[in-house]
C-alpha cells in the first residue's frame, strides 16, 4: 500500500510553495470556471434544472434499496452478473478472484474514482496483473506514480512542460510544448493496450434503474473501447449513483457536463446493459457489475447525507478558493476540494488527519454556489468540525480560546474589561494605528498581515455616553 | 405615519476596533428618520464559536444574544456574515431547542445594513460624496447566503464625485474565515494575495466593503505590503466619514 502520507498541515506548506502547481492549478481552474460560466449561463433556467437535478438525486437516494435491485435484476436478467460489495475489500477481493478465474494478464481501466477509493490497482498489480489507466489524464499520473489531484482531471497539478518530459522518459517522445504531439504519443502507446487486454474495467456515472443500464460519460473515447473491446467489462459503481428513469438522466447529464467541463453534453455517452447479445458483432462476452456501497449506506439518512447527491462533477473544486491555492493532493484523501473535505472523513474515516480537512475552508460559499445539485457544503463541514469537537479532536490552545471567548461574550462586563485591555496591549503594541507584531497565538496573524490599533473608545461606549448627554435621534 | 424604529447590533469587531463603523451607522439610519436604540449588554453573533464547531459555546453566546434581541423589533447589523449567521445558521443551531421559535421570529426580522436601506427603507441616495476612485469587494457571507449584491452597488452609485471602478474577482473570498485565517494561515495568506493583486490592478484610492472581518483581513495585508490603498466599511463611506485623502 502507499506511504503514510506527510501531516495535512506539512501537505499544504508543500503545496503552497510548489510554484508549477500554482501555474498549473491557475490555468485549468481559470479555464474551468469560465467555461462552466459560459455554459449555465447559456441555460433559459439555470435555477430551475439546478432544481429539478437536486429532486431527482434526492428522489432517487429515498428508494435506493428498491431502484438498485430494479437495477441488478435486469442486468442478470440480460446475462450480467451483479456484485454487492459492502466494502472495499468486499469489492477488490471480487474483482481480483476474477480476473484469475478468467486468467486475466492485461487491465485496460477508463476513469473510476471509486476504483481509487478501494485502492484496486494496488491489489491487482499485487496478483502480477497489468493495469493501464486509458483516460489522459490518468494516464499521465499513472506514469509518474501518482495519485488523481481532481475528480474529472486528474493530472490538473500538472504542467505540460511537466507532462512533455513524462512522456519524453515513458515513451520516448520528442519534447514539445504542444498539446497534439503530447496527445498522439498517448494514444500511440494506449491503442496497443486496448487491443492486447483481456478486461477493461470501467467507472459509473449512473446507474439507470428502468433500463437495468449504466451510463459512462466521456470525452476521449477510451471508456468506449474499455467496455467494449476487452473479452470482459467489469463496472464498478457506488450505489449512490443512482437514478430512475431515462427522463431523470437527461436532466443530470445536462447539468453534470455543463457544471463539470462547460459542455452541452460530453463527447460520449455509452449506456451499457449487459454482455454483446449474440447477435451483437462487439462488445464483452462477460458484463460484471460491482455495487459498492463502503460506507456509504451509513451516510443515508444522517447529518450529512446530502453528500450522497453528488454527481462528481468537479464544480466546487475548480470554485473552492483552498482548492485554487493547495491543489487536490494537499488533501491527501481520494476525494479532494470541498466535497472531498466531506466524504474523505465518512469514507475513510481511518485517514490521518481526517478531522482536519473540514478546517480547510473559509466558508465562502463558492462551492454551494456553482453545485449542481445545490449541495450546502459548507453547512456539512460544518457539522464536520462540530463532530471533531465533540469527539475531543481539538488543539487545547483552541479549546481555551474558545472556553475564553464564551466567557467574554456571556458577560457584558467581562467583554468591556477585556476590550479594556485589549486598547492598553494595543497601545503597547501598536506604532502608527497598525501592530505588526503580536504574541502566541496570534503571532500566526501579524506573520504576514498587521493588525489595527484599537481605537481608544469603543462603540458601546461612545453611545453610553451619547445616551448619557441625553442625545434624541 | 409612526416613527420607524430599528436595533443597531454593531457585531463585537466594530464595537472594539471599527467603532466609526457604528457611528456612520447610527448616523445614516437616523438621517432617514429611523430611531435607533442599541440595547445594553449585546456583544456577539457567536458565530466565532460556531464556525469553529464549538457548539455549546456558540449556543450559550447565540441564546444570550436571542435574548437581548427579544422584541426588540427590525435588527440591523453593518455586517453581512453575522447577519447570516442570525439568519442561516442560527437555524441550524437551535434546531430541536427551546430557542427555535425565537430564533427564527430573530431571523425574520434581522438585516444587513445595505439591505436595510435599499430594500427596506427604499433609499440609495444618502448624500455621500467622495472625490477620488473607489472599488467595493463583496463580502462573502452576504453575497451568497442573504443575496446582498446590487444594494452595496446601487448606494454607490449615488456617491458624488466617486469614480467607482470594478474589482477583478471582487467575489472572490479574502480569505479571512474567522479562526481560519489563523489555523489555516498558509492558506489565508494566498488568498489575501490573490486579492491584493487584483486591488493593485483597479489603482483605486478606497476599497469599501461591508464587513469588518474582510476589512481587517484586507487592510492588514495592505498594511504589510506598504501600500496606499485605505480600506473602510461602507457605512462611513455612506455617511462621510472618509476623508478624501489620507
Amino acid at each position: 500500500m502507499s506511504p503514510q502520507p506527510l501531516p495535512f498541515y506539512d501537505r499544504v506548506e508543500t503545496a503552497l510553495h510548489d510554484e508549477s502547481l500554482k501555474t498549473a492549478l491557475a490555468r485549468a481552474t481559470t479555464r474551468f470556471i469560465g467555461n462552466r460560466a459560459g455554459a449555465i449561463g447559456a441555460l433559459s433556467d439555470e435555477a430551475a434544472l439546478r432544481d429539478q437535478a437536486r429532486a431527482i438525486r434526492a428522489g432517487a437516494l429515498s428508494r435506493l434499496d428498491e431502484l438498485l435491485v430494479r437495477l441488478a435484476d435486469q442486468v442478470e436478467a440480460r446475462g450480467g452478473h451483479v456484485c454487492w460489495a459492502s466494502d472495499a475489500e468486499e469489492a477488490r477481493r471480487y474483482i481480483v478472484e476474477l480476473a484469475q478465474a478468467r486468467g486475466v494478464k492485461r487491465i485496460v481501466k477508463s476513469k473510476s474514482m471509486a476504483s481509487e477509493e478501494i485502492h484496486l490497482n494496488a491489489a491487482l498489480e499485487q496478483a502480477s496483473i497489468e493495469v493501464v489507466e486509458t483516460d489522459l489524464g490518468e494516464y499521465i499520473i499513472q506514469l509518474a506514480g501518482e495519485t488523481p489531484s481532481h475528480i474529472i482531471a486528474p493530472a490538473i497539478h500538472k504542467t505540460r512542460e511537466q507532462v512533455s518530459a513524462l512522456f519524453e522518459q515513458h515513451l520516448g517522445m520528442t519534447p514539445t510544448t504542444e498539446v497534439p504531439p503530447m496527445v498522439r504519443a498517448a494514444r500511440e502507446a494506449l491503442r496497443q493496450r486496448f487491443l492486447r487486454a483481456d478486461m477493461g474495467i470501467s467507472g459509473v456515472n449512473f446507474g439507470v434503474a428502468d433500463e437495468g443500464a449504466v451510463v459512462v460519460v466521456e470525452n476521449e473515447g477510451n471508456a468506449r473501447l474499455t467496455t467494449s473491446v476487452p473479452r470482459i467489462h467489469v463496472a464498478l459503481m457506488g450505489i449512490e449513483r443512482i437514478v430512475a428513469s431515462l427522463d431523470d438522466l437527461g436532466v443530470l447529464l445536462q447539468v453534470l457536463a455543463r457544471s463539470a467541463t462547460g459542455q452541452k453534453l460530453s463527447v460520449y455517452t455509452s449506456l451499457i446493459s449487459g454482455p454483446a447479445r449474440p447477435d451483437e458483432a462487439d462488445g464483452p462476452e462477460e458484463f460484471h457489475l460491482v455495487m459498492l456501497d463502503n460506507g456509504r449506506s451509513k451516510i443515508l439518512g444522517g447529518p450529512y447525507a446530502e453528500a450522497l447527491l453528488c454527481i462528481r462533477c468537479g464544480a466546487c473544486l475548480n470554485a473552492c478558493p483552498v482548492y485554487q491555492a493547495i491543489g487536490g493532493h494537499a488533501y491527501g484523501g481520494v476525494y479532494a476540494g470541498p466535497i472531498g473535505a466531506i466524504l474523505t472523513p465518512l469514507l475513510q474515516p481511518d485517514f490521518p488527519d481526517a478531522h482536519l480537512l473540514p478546517q480547510a475552508s473559509s466558508l465562502c460559499g463558492a462551492c454551494q454556489e456553482v453545485c449542481p445539485v445545490r449541495i450546502a457544503i459548507p453547512d456539512l463541514l460544518l457539522r464536520l468540525r462540530a463532530a471533531a469537537v465533540k469527539a475531543g479532536k481539538t488543539h487545547p490552545v483552541e479549546r481555551a480560546a474558545m472556553q475564553g471567548y464564551t466567557a467574554l461574550m456571556n458577560s457584558p462586563a467581562l467583554f468591556r474589561t477585556g476590550g479594556a485591555i485589549g486598547r492598553l496591549g494595543s497601545r503597547l503594541l501598536g506604532r502608527k494605528g497598525r501592530i505588526r507584531h503580536l504574541p502566541p497565538p496570534m503571532s500566526l496573524w501579524t506573520q504576514a498581515r498587521d493588525f489595527p490599533a484599537l481605537p481608544k473608545q469603543s462603540f458601546s461606549a461612545w453611545w453610553e455616553e451619547r445616551e448619557h448627554d441625553g442625545h434624541q435621534g | 405615519m409612526p416613527t420607524r424604529r430599528a436595533t443597531l447590533f454593531v457585531t463585537c469587531i466594530v464595537d472594539q476596533i471599527y467603532p466609526t463603523v457604528g457611528q456612520a451607522t447610527v448616523a445614516l439610519l437616523e438621517g432617514q428618520g429611523v430611531k435607533v436604540s442599541v440595547p445594553r449588554g449585546l456583544t456577539c453573533c457567536g458565530q466565532m464559536a460556531f464556525n469553529a464547531g464549538f457548539r455549546d459555546e456558540a449556543y450559550a453566546v447565540a441564546g444570550r444574544t436571542i435574548e437581548v434581541l427579544r422584541g426588540q423589533g427590525d435588527v440591523v447589523l453593518p455586517s453581512g456574515s453575522c447577519a447570516t449567521m442570525i439568519r442561516h445558521l442560527y437555524r441550524e443551531l437551535f434546531a430541536h431547542s427551546p430557542y427555535a421559535g425565537p430564533a427564527a421570529d430573530l431571523a425574520a426580522r434581522t438585516y444587513e445594513l445595505t439591505e436595510y436601506l435599499v430594500d427596506v427603507l427604499g433609499v440609495t441616495e444618502l448624500g455621500a460624496s467622495f472625490s477620488g476612485r473607489l472599488t467595493y469587494h463583496d463580502a462573502c457571507h452576504g453575497l451568497r447566503f442573504l443575496g446582498v449584491q446590487r444594494q452595496a452597488r446601487a448606494l454607490l452609485a449615488q456617491v458624488r464625485d466617486a469614480e467607482v471602478v470594478p474589482l477583478t474577482g471582487s467575489a472572490e473570498c479574502c480569505g479571512f474565515g474567522g479562526l481560519f485565517a489563523l489555523k489555516q494561515h498558509g492558506i489565508s495568506e494566498a488568498m489575501l494575495a490573490r486579492k491584493l493583486d487584483d486591488l493593485a490592478g483597479t489603482e483605486a484610492d478606497l476599497l469599501v466593503t461591508g464587513d469588518a472581518s474582510c476589512m481587517t483581513q484586507i487592510a492588514g495585508g495592505l498594511s504589510r505590503r506598504g501600500a496606499k490603498l485605505r480600506v473602510r466599511h461602507i457605512a462611513e463611506l455612506l455617511a462621510n466619514l472618509v476623508e478624501a485623502r489620507a
